[in-house]
């Protein structure tokens, strides 16, 4: 089966040690896990993890049942890059004389839609968001000109639907419990 | 007010718990402290190890359909519980398992007796949660209750620290039945109803394969109306070996690497398999990719994530059968497969021939382990449990003890936990006061826990223990005489006199090696009131039959070993 990256979003109730639960679901499979973001949801009290994977799509949804078996997981999705919109942010830190000698800094700046943050006399930082490419792209122009320090985030993404995905299954789960309560 | 430790206890009464299992030790003093004053309310069950309670709540669980309670201390014993909460996750069983734990503040010190109990043991249970306050311990049991029982069962661990047990609360209890993110019984899907009917309704060569999910779902009524409707052969798995009695006409045998013939071939002939409460095991497909390769596949589970895992589906049922089946029954047409049905019987004929009877009139001197569960299997009552260890004794025994819905066959079936089947006796034995409970085990497996030879002293259980003594580690024996060139590595064993231990215990015991004393000695242990004993020496060199060796495809069934 064919390889690809795949966007993994997890919604689940906001209880301690999920992560874990998360993540060994990966590891038993014996895919890595490229990047992982938690953050919480447009819905209150529920949390919303990223993760991106590189796998084939039999893989992937098998990690994406076995995910939402855990009981406090609410739901779990994956996506291709051409169902969601998504994006990285970058930092680097590059020394300030270097910047001020450098004549293209203002070039790649403009070029990746970078903006500089912190300006000091021994370093400065720059900021950077886009697809994973645009910033491996621009570390390689800076590389020349010698990066002191680099980070990068894992990624998050949205889908192209209007709502959180999981809002129908919260309704459904509602009314489930609406009928439970009427018996 | 009252502390978390009564509380503990109250929950267990609101949850009409009537059997705990367990060990006391330093930070569950509190809870058995609270338990000295409800004694009347429940029978604590003192075994001899973590692993032993465990187990013997499985036993408990699996006869008696309602939860296993365990309750242990921290550290060693929390680790002492991993191998029957894997076990327990692997079947299905459903569990509770109550830890001690170190104080809040000493979480994280490496304190004494304090493990990691959340992080060990969340890849092996349904659901695992600490609680670090007196006023969490009503929520967390009414859930750990919940989620142990409905759905697809399992075992929940709750980890209660020292502070929790000790501090004070205002006491409510409210039962767990709804979870926002947990939904327990999927609704079946209309159309994929619809779509498995006309699937069964045109299927000229039909054949179930129903597993334990069956007996779970207490759909057994539910099962044999089906199968009955549209005259549909049936095939049960080791875990599903009690749902149908041998004589039920449209039982056609266990499936699997030691199944029998007759379904294992009809499995790569049938045109639709309807798998019913089972999750595809390796030990039931062999190689994958030629499991059923022609069939059209139905799949009917209550666990979403087991659909399509192992082996890919047309159509799946994600639903209780006991819902799920009946909504089928309705839309599948009656109708007759003789000669589908009668097509078996020559497999049966054949293993009959090539095996079974090679195994039950043996021409050597020494007795077979078939003989042994043969003659059980006939002398034992209408209502009588066997668990089977793990290994040669198991297969042995799940083929020639006739199981059925009032003659349990207990056993681990996906782990393969060598050493659970003399405590789960124990377990079943109190979760069936009014059966017969048997237990074989064999050289090895009985070692394993053999200490809780003390527990049935101590509560004088009837259970009976039948010790199929062939002195190696014959299942591992076994592949290494036809897989590994005969180079029997550490599989001898040099065993103590069984009988000898038992009599220190002061249980009742014999031990018999020739054919013509063996009837008798089962006789004797049937009759026997009380605990029992019963070695019996077999062939050292016994080989289960048949057999398909792991990985290969159904259709090669090993007969025996000239084949």
């Amino acid at each position: 089966m064919e390889k690809k990256l795949y966007t993994v979003t997890v919604y689940s109730e906001n209880q301690v040690g999920l992560l874990n639960q998360v993540t060994i679901v990966f590891t038993r499979r014996q895919v890595n896990i490229e990047s992982l973001t938690v953050s919480r949801s447009a819905i209150p009290g529920v949390h919303k993890f990223t993760i991106t994977a590189e796998t084939d799509e039999d893989t992937i949804s098998k990690i994406v049942r076995q995910i939402e078996r855990r009981i406090d997981i609410l739901k779990a999705f994956y996506y291709t890059d051409e169902e969601i919109i998504f994006q990285e942010v970058a930092l680097y830190k590059v020394s300030t004389e270097t910047l001020l000698e450098n004549n293209d800094v203002e070039t790649m700046v403009r070029k990746y839609n970078a903006r500089i943050l912190e300006v000091t006399r021994e370093y400065s930082v720059i900021e950077q968001s886009g697809h994973t490419e645009e910033i491996e792209a621009l570390h390689a122009d800076l590389k020349p000109s010698g990066i002191l320090q680099f980070v990068r985030s894992g990624r998050i993404a949205i889908t192209k639907s209007t709502e959180e995905r999981v809002s129908a299954f919260l309704e459904e789960v509602e009314s489930r419990r609406r009928s439970l309560c009427s018996e | 007010m009252i502390s978390g430790a009564e509380a503990l206890m109250r929950c267990f009464k609101e949850e009409k718990v009537d059997t705990i299992f367990g060990y006391p030790g330093g930070f569950i003093i509190p809870a058995f402290d609270a338990l000295y004053s409800y004694q009347d309310d429940f029978k604590f069950i003192l075994t001899r190890h973590e692993q032993g309670a465990v187990h013997a709540a499985q036993g408990y669980a699996r006869v008696s359909g309602k939860p296993g309670l365990v309750m242990v201390t921290s550290g060693p014993a929390a680790t002492n519980i991993v191998t029957g909460a894997a076990d327990a996750m692997m079947d299905s069983t459903p569990l509770v398992i109550i830890t001690g734990q170190s104080t809040v503040a000493q979480l994280g010190s490496d304190s004494f007796q304090e493990t990691d109990v959340i992080g060990i043991t969340q890849p092996v249970t349904k659901w695992s949660y600490q609680v670090r306050r007196a006023e969490d311990i009503p929520w967390a049991v009414a859930r750990a209750f919940y989620i142990a029982r409905v759905g697809r069962p399992g075992p929940v661990v709750l980890d209660i620290s020292k502070d929790a047990q000790v501090q004070m609360l205002d006491f409510h209890y409210k039962a767990c039945d709804f979870i926002r993110s947990y939904q327990a019984y999927p609704t079946p899907s209309e159309s994929a109803l619809q779509e498995a009917a006309a699937l069964i309704n045109a299927a000229q060569r039909p054949l179930a394969v129903v597993g334990q999910g069956v007996q779970l779902g207490r759909a057994i009524p539910e099962l044999y109306a089906f199968l009955e409707k549209a005259d549909i052969p049936a095939a049960s798995t080791l875990m599903g070996l009690s749902i149908m009695a041998e004589d039920y006409p449209l039982n056609m045998g266990m499936v699997g690497m030691h199944g029998n013939v007759a379904p294992n071939r009809q499995t790569n002939a049938c045109d639709v398999l309807i798998a019913i409460g089972m999750r595809f095991s390796d030990r039931v497909t062999g190689d994958i990719k030629s499991y059923a390769p022609q069939a059209k596949i139905i799949h009917l589970d209550i666990d979403p994530s087991e659909i399509n895992k192992n082996v890919k589906v047309d159509v799946a049922i994600v639903a209780d059968v006991k819902e799920s089946l009946p909504a089928l029954t309705q839309l599948i047409q009656p109708a007759k497969h003789t000669a589908w049905i009668e097509s078996f019987a020559p497999y049966r004929q054949q293993e009959y021939e090539e095996v079974i009877r090679k195994d039950l009139y043996p021409e050597q001197e020494a007795l077979t382990m078939a003989e042994v569960l043969k003659s059980l299997s006939d002398q034992a009552g209408e209502h009588a449990n066997l668990v089977a260890d793990v290994g040669q004794n198991q297969m042995v025994s799940a083929r020639y003890f006739s199981a059925s819905p009032k003659r349990q066959f207990i056993a681990s079936g996906g782990l393969g936990t060598m050493g659970f089947g003399f405590p789960a006796a124990i377990g079943a034995a109190l979760g069936d006061p009014q059966a017969e409970t048997y237990v074989v085990c064999g050289d090895g497996g009985i070692q394993m826990t053999i200490q809780e030879l003390g527990t049935i002293l101590q509560y004088q259980m009837p259970v009976k223990l039948i010790i199929l003594n062939n002195s190696y580690l014959g299942m591992v024996r076994q592949w290494q005489e036809l897989f590994w060139q005969e180079r029997y590595s550490s599989t001898p064993m040099i065993n103590p006199d069984f009988v000898k231990i038992a009599q220190a215990y002061g249980i009742a015991s014999t031990c018999v090696e020739k054919r013509e004393d063996l009837q008798q000695a089962i006789a004797d242990m049937i009759a026997h009131q009380g605990p029992y004993v019963l070695e019996v020496k077999v062939e050292q060199n016994g080989l289960v039959y048949p057999m398909i060796p792991a990985g290969s495809p159904i259709s090669n069934i090993m007969m025996g070993k000239n084949k």
